[in-house]
């Protein structure tokens, strides 16, 4: 046995010094102090850095961070008729609109809001493009004009919704429809073009709080001063730009309100008395130029266009018969047919060609030398002998082919010319045709070939190369009543700035005195006029009024298809080829007050349909009494 | 004859001091508070009352013997580790996973390392001979890696380094050579890429954004730009007391909590980050003057690493605040609202009162 012990492991003793350690302890314990006051310094001078040396530009930061200038949009200027009626109004709405700074994913929060509010199908697009013209932080609209229910829809959800908010804004409502489109337009979204436009003109600033423009008509043609001009202000926001006070303001100068000359009354007794056919009337004071009615027809209903119209309401319109969109007060051009004759007329007399006697004998039949074509009356047989009064009173083409061989191409261009035939009225709305009044030059120029004597006789009936638009008709038949002061048709009859107690005149200009060779000469034409009337024979006797106004007027029969001179227009015609049938007037005939132009769509004979279009006009009229 | 002693006379007394400076921050941090909250007096309220519960845990704590406190040491230690652990299984808590559901409340087992790693390092080191030799030093670097290892892995790396923070203070108290401590250092600074290596996406986007950022202004820069905007714009004297346009507004982000001193720097300007700092200072130096008093290892070591972790709190927070350092979710100590921070803070205030109050008592 060994047994040996296991040996004892020596111990490893130590002692704890608690003296020294507490002498340790003190000086890292000031080493620490030491550093920590090191530390501090740092900060201290980072402190100093900031607060002192860096101060004036963060505080400059600091205030553009709270501080935006936000654009304030002026109300657009109202519209009213020449009787204060109201025809374009601001009615309050509520728009959507999103910052798109503030929103993380775009496209799932504007679906997200598809869920709980109907969104046309290219509300992105269309966000899309206008986003565009905003800065990021400013808000872009996404709908207009929400329902009440949608406004409350999206209250419910709003916090889903950071960067999305529902504001108030004026939207622009049309209560009259489409009765005026053709004459007020509407206003519809700022797009791209109307940007560049802006842009361009140095406007851009000043629509940056605008949503809409005006597309078309007196919107267009006077945004400037319906738009008015843009306020700003300095608004502190917080950090998700939500408006807390507004710091400094500068007011928008509102849009002038304008008063058109247009009577809503005389409007729509034309819109109804044209009834669903397709045709334009434009009504004339020829005391002052102003424009009374100017409807063309069909139309389309202009609130549509005004949030933005849905694809499917574009297409019904553009397939819609008759063409809604097209104007034909100052886009259709016809033939102006007889309606040409008085001036025509006047022409003879004036010139000395013709005098109050002169008489022409109608066989129905009028030939040139060497041609063997006919020239017809529109009566079998023909009138037999007529002076001028008779010729226009039963609208005997064989007197005017006559006078048109006796006048000459030249002269006829030039005195009808006077009346502004061939040219622009100037009215105040865009887009106008001028219409064409054939000369020598104009052939040449246009088809390279000489004129030929033919030509002329057919002009003397307003048939061949001429083409008119109703307001030149209407226009020259003012000018006509009036004794020969011929303006500019007006559709603004005064305006009112806001701040104005009264609404100012705004006066038609005048374009030309036409030469007078003796008064008379139009006395004699005027009376021709009424006797188409108020003579037995007349052509237009039909709409004589029992109540004893006097209407002085003239049909006019526009041919469509060229047509076999010895077919005869009738019942079985199919509707497209029928003759469009045109009548001028003005009323009462001894003072006019008012002058029209008619035009109906394939009517067929102008006596029997716009005649009484134009009688429904000039009644609609007098009976408002006097003018405003 | 005796004299006779009232007995409130001979209870342990907490630092009149200390106690006075940490309630003047509690005030100043209240007046800061109702302006950072927009007035609203019913955050200042639940702040106040948190406070006051504080106050009254720190006078609590502040009678429990040291040595008591040492022998419970390694019992908290270990209760913290369990419920870090617990965190993996049971945390809640947006997209992290540092809270833990009692019924009652929730709080952070992080939170406990705060206050158990230094405890611990105090309790291991108090009767090693000092300055430690190296297998002590090693086993201490255990001790303070493994859970900040668990609570890096939460993620919550800003946690954990402090919490590592507050144990490497008591290696450093305890005496530590220099050289090692140069080593550890450059040890440090190589392993920088590493670290580098294992941050979470959000982590690494928070050092870019610090290093730059204006890079991305509306984004991860959105933070510092506005902080650092608050603080410059409040100049020497500030833009007066619930006059922080900053504030105000809210383009400061966190600003009753993590930002709170960007809010007071805008109000009340260079003065009163002074004064703010100037009480930091006085704390701070307090401890360690306790520290350096006590008469135990473990009660040294404790107080100081607690003082100087505080330290590093406000360092931490005022560095991110004026763009120093990265944005790390680390609150104002004492001025941030919220209830967690204050609780362990106070605590810690606690056992430092504790360490003063029995000073003089041979254990």
């Amino acid at each position: 046995m060994n047994l040996r012990l296991p040996k004892k492991k020596p111990q490893r003793r130590f002692l704890k010094d608690h003296v020294q350690e507490a002498q340790q302890f003190r000086l890292r314990a000031l080493a620490a102090f030491l550093l920590v006051a090191a530390a501090l310094l740092v900060l201290v001078g980072r402190f100093l850095y900031l607060q002192v040396v860096e101060h004036d530009e963060l505080a400059t930061r600091s205030v553009n961070n709270r501080v935006h200038v936000m654009p304030v949009a002026p109300n657009r200027g109202l519209i009213y008729d020449r009787r204060g009626r109201l025809v374009a109004e601001n009615r309050p709405a509520y728009r959507l609109q999103i910052v798109p700074e503030k929103v993380d994913d775009l496209e799932a929060t504007i679906e997200a809001i598809g869920q709980i509010m109907e969104l046309p199908e290219d509300a992105l697009e269309r966000f899309q493009e206008s986003r565009r013209r905003y800065r990021d932080f400013d808000s872009v609209p996404l709908k207009f004009n929400l329902e009440e229910s949608e406004v409350a829809r999206f209250a419910v959800d709003r916090h889903r919704f950071d960067g999305v908010e529902v504001v108030s804004y004026l939207s622009r409502h049309y209560p009259h429809g489409e009765l005026l489109t053709h004459v007020l337009g509407y206003v519809g979204r700022l797009d791209m073009d109307d940007l560049d436009r802006l842009e361009k003109a140095g406007e851009g600033g000043n629509y940056r709080g605008t949503t809409h423009i005006g597309k078309v008509g007196i919107e267009r043609f006077y945004e400037a001063r319906l738009h008015g001009s843009s306020g700003l202000e300095k608004v502190e926001t917080n950090v998700q730009g939500r408006r807390l006070k507004v710091l400094e303001r500068s007011d928008p100068v509102h849009g002038t309100d304008l008063v058109l000359s247009l009577d809503v009354a005389v409007q729509r007794a034309a819109w109804d008395a044209l009834g669903d056919r397709a045709g334009a009337v434009v009504a004339i004071d020829p005391n002052d130029g102003s424009v009374i009615a100017m409807v063309s027809k069909p139309a389309y209903d202009p609130n549509l266009f005004v949030h933005g119209i849905s694809a499917a309401d574009y297409q019904a319109i553009l397939n819609a018969p008759g063409r809604p969109l097209f104007n034909r007060c100052l886009l259709g051009g016809y033939e102006p047919g007889s309606t040409i004759k008085p001036y025509l007329g006047l022409a003879g007399l004036e010139m000395g060609v013709i005098d109050e006697q002169h008489e022409v004998f109608s066989t129905g039949f009028f030939r040139l030398p060497n041609v063997s074509r006919p020239y017809r009356d529109w009566k079998k047989g023909g009138h037999g002998k007529v002076d001028i009064y008779g010729a226009l009173e039963q609208s005997v083409n064989t007197y005017f082919y006559q006078l048109a061989l006796d006048l000459g191409i030249d002269r006829m261009h030039d005195y009808l010319a006077l009346f502004g035939f061939g040219s622009r009225t100037g009215l105040d709305l865009r887009g106008e045709l001028a219409g064409i009044l054939p000369s020598r030059e104009w052939k040449r120029g246009r088809f390279g070939t000489p004129w030929y004597p033919g030509e002329t006789v057919i002009a003397g009936i307003g048939q061949g190369f001429n083409v008119v638009t109703p307001l030149q008709l209407a226009s020259a038949a003012a000018t006509l009543a009036n004794g020969g002061a011929r303006r500019e048709p007006r559709l603004l009859y005064a305006s009112k700035r806001p701040g104005d107690p009264h609404a100012v005149r705004e006066e038609a200009p005048l374009v030309l005195q036409l030469p007078v060779d003796d008064p008379a000469n139009w006395d004699i034409v005027r009376e021709g006029m009424r006797l188409v009337v108020h003579g037995a024979r007349g052509t237009a006797r039909a709409i004589a009024p029992e109540s004893g106004l006097q209407i002085a007027g003239k049909s006019g029969t526009a041919q469509v298809a060229a047509q076999e001179l010895d077919e005869d227009m009738d019942e079985d015609t199919a509707q497209h080829l029928r003759h469009h049938a045109l009548f001028v007037a003005f009323a009462p005939a001894a003072k006019p007050t008012i002058a029209v132009a008619t035009v109906v769509e394939h009517g067929g004979g102008g006596s029997v349909e716009a005649a009484p279009v134009s009688r429904a006009v000039i009644e609609a009229w007098l009976a408002q009494g006097a003018r405003p | 004859m005796k004299k006779l002693v009232p007995v409130w006379a001979k209870w342990p007394r907490p630092d009149p001091g200390l106690l006075a400076a940490l309630v003047l921050l509690m005030a100043m941090g209240l007046v800061v508070l109702y302006s950072a909250s927009g007035g609203n007096a019913d955050v200042v309220a639940r702040q106040g009352v948190r406070l006051g519960v504080g106050l009254l845990g720190l006078l609590v704590i502040s009678q429990i013997p040291p040595h008591i406190l040492r022998i419970w040491t390694p019992w908290l230690f270990a209760i913290g580790i369990a419920l870090l652990l617990s965190t993996w299984f049971f945390g809640t808590g947006r997209a992290t996973s540092r809270w833990l559901d009692l019924g009652v409340f929730r709080f952070q087992p992080s939170e406990v390392m705060k206050l158990a790693v230094p405890m611990m390092m105090a309790w291991y080191l108090h009767p090693r001979r000092l300055p430690p030799d190296f297998s002590v030093v090693l086993v201490c670097l255990v001790i303070l890696a493994v859970p900040a290892v668990l609570i890096a892995r939460q993620p919550d790396l800003g946690t954990a380094l402090l919490v590592a923070i507050s144990g490497v203070f008591a290696l450093f108290l305890s005496g530590l050579r220099w050289r090692v401590i140069f080593g550890f250092a450059g040890a440090a600074v190589a392993a920088a890429p590493a670290l580098w290596m294992v941050m979470k996406d959000y982590q690494r986007q928070r050092v870019l954004t610090f290093l730059d950022p204006e890079s991305d202004p509306l984004g991860s820069g959105w933070n510092i730009i506005q902080s650092k905007i608050a603080v410059g714009s409040g100049g020497v004297f500030g833009k007066g007391w619930l006059n922080g346009t900053q504030s105000r507004l809210e383009f400061i982000p966190e600003r009753h909590t993590d930002f709170i001193l960007a809010v007071l720097s805008e109000e009340f300007g260079l003065v009163g980050v002074l004064a703010l700092f100037a009480l930091y200072l006085f704390i701070v130096g307090r401890c360690l003057y306790i520290a350096t008093m006590a008469n135990s290892t473990y009660a040294r070591l404790l107080s100081g690493s607690l003082g100087l972790t505080f330290f590093v709190y406000v360092l931490v927070n005022a560095g991110m605040v004026s763009g120093l350092l990265p944005v790390v979710g680390v609150p104002l100590p004492l001025i941030s609202y919220g209830g967690t921070s204050i609780v362990t803070l106070l605590a810690g205030f606690g056992i430092l009162m504790s360490m003063h109050a029995h000073r003089n008592f041979l254990r």
